[in-house]
């Protein structure tokens, strides 16, 4: 690189405008604010448009990011948003909740140099101007192959599926368990995170698409797996989360200790977080302990501050080096006012006499070697006991995987710790013309990894369906 | 989208509720429920199958009102529909050949119960009821059961039809019988089933019931209806919603079906109208 180019590189990242820790904390409004047309203009502008893309082989669904940045720098704002539905029916939503900083920003040529393209929030900012503008532009309908496709679960797997497949003129229907389309986006991630009129967005533009959206229909249920192969050619299943993990300690069915899928669904899917305006009780907790250091963590742990608790923590048994969690959330988490409990392990909840939660007795950890994950494990500190109050706590350490369609399909089979056995590359299953992905294959996992395997999936599927 | 094809007061405070559901009409099978909101911003709330007809694809629930979305569902009309009826859920009722078999129910259970009763004549089992309630106004279906019952014992409080007392009074109608049931089912509120594990245990009769804590998904997600049976962490909804009745850890139980009283009285108070709560066992009190 020449010393006259290098000195034109501009290595100042676009802050992208969010609500103070002091509001936000408050409210249930979305915490970033996006760009204006002229930030993102400024940060489109920095990308040096490289020959070879290396940011594009770090996202999962393959967006050509460079082609749809280079139509920002133009202002040519509807061309950069039809260049992103190219390969992924979901910006709004990718633009908010993927990892990019692990994924292609990491990739980014910039990002030694600390000046990484902000592609996440470019996205962002291109499928919320298009939503702005009030008018959706719909592709071309292709040519009807005839041909069926059942897709099991309307979370980020099967939405992409159902996406790209009915562009290639199959007929695809989505089977949604609950009231609401959109699975985790709806159920799981909060409005100040991810709000649900986007969500609802991105659902209606598939559904412009052609693809029918049954919801209050439960597959392994209302009809089974083997019934959807009489009337369909193929099925994907993306059916994801299932049953919450507990610690297995004393005291977990105390009333005020909740798994974190429970704590948000009531919240979100039920929107909790309006009531008594909604329907569905929620209680208000002064003290909230959530367990766990992941995203699902933070975004429990922020929602209690939301609803007015007093005191909010993270325990965690590992050091803040290791927790899973974005470092964006975990960031926002902090600023806000969440207290970090870290290498802290719970051995005991305390109720009180009418079976309520009172106190979390606690031990001290500390790291010792790295484990089979690489990351140091943590070791108990004898006699290092403690006790912490609390009226809430929020189990976030994961879940297994949803167990209603493997265990009413014969012949498709699991792992031992329930998930799918499919094929990593096509999401094939171990049943003819059944495929899956997400988080019934791979465990919990990000929303874009869901997506991408949705995605591998509708080529095979689409493969299989032209023979 | 689920059409309501009749809605009527069955007895007081228990209502009788026919909804369109082909879906769920061809393959519910006895002891399974439906999730039913009343209304767009409503609560997910879990309801047993009392009935339901293949040919007009509807379903028949019996429920009781006892807070906010009860009472929601409760003032709906006929030619209304509900924005999820969802199912069926939960495992059917396992059902053998086991010689005498009694039904115990009380509440909305005795239509609950139903189901259960028909598939064990059925499957050639002598049938003995046993019905529950305050008083003999509370009582419904009896006739249902007639057909089905080698005898029908009733046991209110007042005394106004068959035996005086609760169901503490079922030693005696066991002790009774030509030769001890070799199974009871029970269906009902939390304290009738309870109950009745404690009063079987010691008699040795192994005693199925089916358990009806609070849920949201019902599909296995998210974990609120998790019950402590034989010292074991399970859901209801997927591994439920029958259990051995001697297994169920009872106190635990009830606490945590009661965990959102409070929540309830402050909904009622912002409600227009105030009519009485009805809390869970007040037929019991």
């Amino acid at each position: 690189m020449s010393e006259e180019k290098q000195s034109k590189i501009n290595l100042n990242r676009t802050d992208m405008p969010k609500q103070s820790p002091e509001m936000r904390r408050h409210n249930f409004n979305e915490v970033a604010l996006g760009y204006t047309e002229e930030l993102a203009m400024q940060e489109a502008s920095r990308c040096l448009q490289c020959k070879k893309p290396s940011c594009v082989t770090g996202c999962p669904v393959e967006i050509d990011i460079p082609h749809f940045i280079s139509y920002i720098v133009k202002g040519d704002f509807a061309g950069g948003i039809k260049k992103i539905k190219e390969r992924n029916c979901l910006p709004a939503v990718c633009g908010r909740v993927c990892p990019q900083e692990s994924q292609c920003e990491s990739k980014c040529v910039l990002v030694k140099k600390g000046g990484e393209i902000a592609i996440g929030r470019l996205e962002r900012f291109l499928a919320d101007w298009e939503a702005a503008q009030g008018k959706i532009d719909l592709p071309e309908k292709p040519e009807p192959t005839g041909k069926k496709v059942a897709v099991v679960g309307s979370g980020p797997a099967g939405i992409t599926v159902a996406g790209d497949l009915i562009l290639l003129g199959h007929e695809v229907t989505i089977f949604e368990a609950l009231h609401k389309a959109g699975g985790v986006l709806t159920y799981g991630i909060p409005e100040f995170r991810l709000p649900k009129s986007i969500v609802a967005r991105e659902v209606e533009y598939v559904r412009m698409l052609g693809v029918k959206v049954f919801t209050n229909f439960v597959i392994g249920k209302t009809r089974s797996v083997d019934e959807l192969l009489k009337e369909f050619d193929a099925v994907f299943i993306g059916t994801g989360a299932g049953l919450p993990w507990f610690m297995n300690i004393p005291g977990e069915n105390l009333n005020g200790v909740y798994s974190a899928n429970e704590y948000l669904t009531r919240m979100n899917l039920m929107q909790g977080y309006q009531f008594p305006l909604s329907k569905t009780p929620v209680k208000r907790h002064t003290r909230v302990g959530v367990i766990g250091g992941g995203n699902v963590a933070m975004d429990s742990a922020r929602t209690a501050l939301r609803r007015g608790a007093e005191e909010v923590r993270i325990i965690y048994r590992r050091s803040h080096a290791e927790l899973p969690a974005r470092k964006e959330e975990s960031e926002n988490a902090e600023e806000e006012g969440v207290i970090f409990n870290m290498l802290t392990l719970p051995i005991r909840y305390i109720g009180n006499e009418n079976g309520w939660l009172k106190a979390i007795e606690c031990l001290k950890m500390e790291l010792g070697e790295p484990d089979a994950s690489g990351r140091r494990r943590p070791v108990e500190v004898p006699d290092s006991n403690f006790i912490i109050e609390l009226d809430a706590a929020v189990v976030a350490i994961g879940n297994s995987p949803n167990p209603l369609v493997p265990s009413t399909t014969p012949g498709l089979e699991t792992k031992k710790n329930g998930t799918l056995i499919a094929d990593p590359e096509t999401g094939k299953t171990t049943r003819d013309r059944v495929w899956a992905g997400g988080d019934i294959v791979t465990g919990a996992a990000t929303v874009i990894l869901a997506m991408g395997a949705g995605r591998k999936a509708a080529r095979s599927i689409h493969e299989f369906l032209s023979q | 989208m689920s059409r309501i094809v009749k809605i009527e007061s069955i007895v007081p405070n228990m209502h009788f509720l026919v909804v369109e559901a082909p879906e769920i009409a061809t393959r519910i099978q006895p002891g399974q429920f439906v999730i039913v909101r009343a209304e767009e911003e409503g609560e997910r709330i879990p309801l047993s199958i009392a009935d339901w007809n293949i040919d007009e694809g509807t379903i028949t629930i019996i429920f009781m009102e006892v807070g906010s979305s009860t009472r929601a569902l409760a003032s709906l009309k006929g030619g209304d529909t509900l924005p999820t009826c969802v199912g069926p859920l939960g495992n059917p009722t396992v059902i053998d050949h086991y010689g005498i078999v009694m039904c115990v129910a009380g509440c909305y259970g005795i239509g609950s119960i139903y189901p259960v009763a028909k598939k064990l004549k059925e499957m050639g089992n002598t049938v003995f009821s046993v019905f529950e309630a305050r008083s003999s106004y509370l009582l419904y279906w009896s006739n249902k059961f007639v057909s089905l019952s080698q005898r029908i014992f009733n046991i209110t409080r007042d005394g106004s039809l068959g035996m005086k007392g609760h169901i503490n009074r079922l030693p005696d109608i066991i002790h009774g019988l030509p030769k001890m049931p070799d199974r009871i089912i029970v269906n009902g509120c939390t304290y009738l089933m309870a109950r009745t594990s404690e009063i079987t245990r010691d008699m040795g009769i192994p005693t199925i019931v089916n358990l009806n804590p609070i849920m949201i998904d019902g599909t296995g997600m998210c974990g609120v209806c998790r019950v402590t049976v034989k010292d074991q962490m399970k859901f209801a909804c997927v591994d439920g919603p029958e259990f051995n009745g001697h297994e169920v850890d009872w106190k635990e139980f009830l606490s945590r079906r009661k965990a959102y009283l409070e929540e309830e009285v402050l909904f009622y108070r912002k409600s227009e109208s105030r009519s009485a709560i009805h809390e869970e066992g007040k037929c019991h009190s």
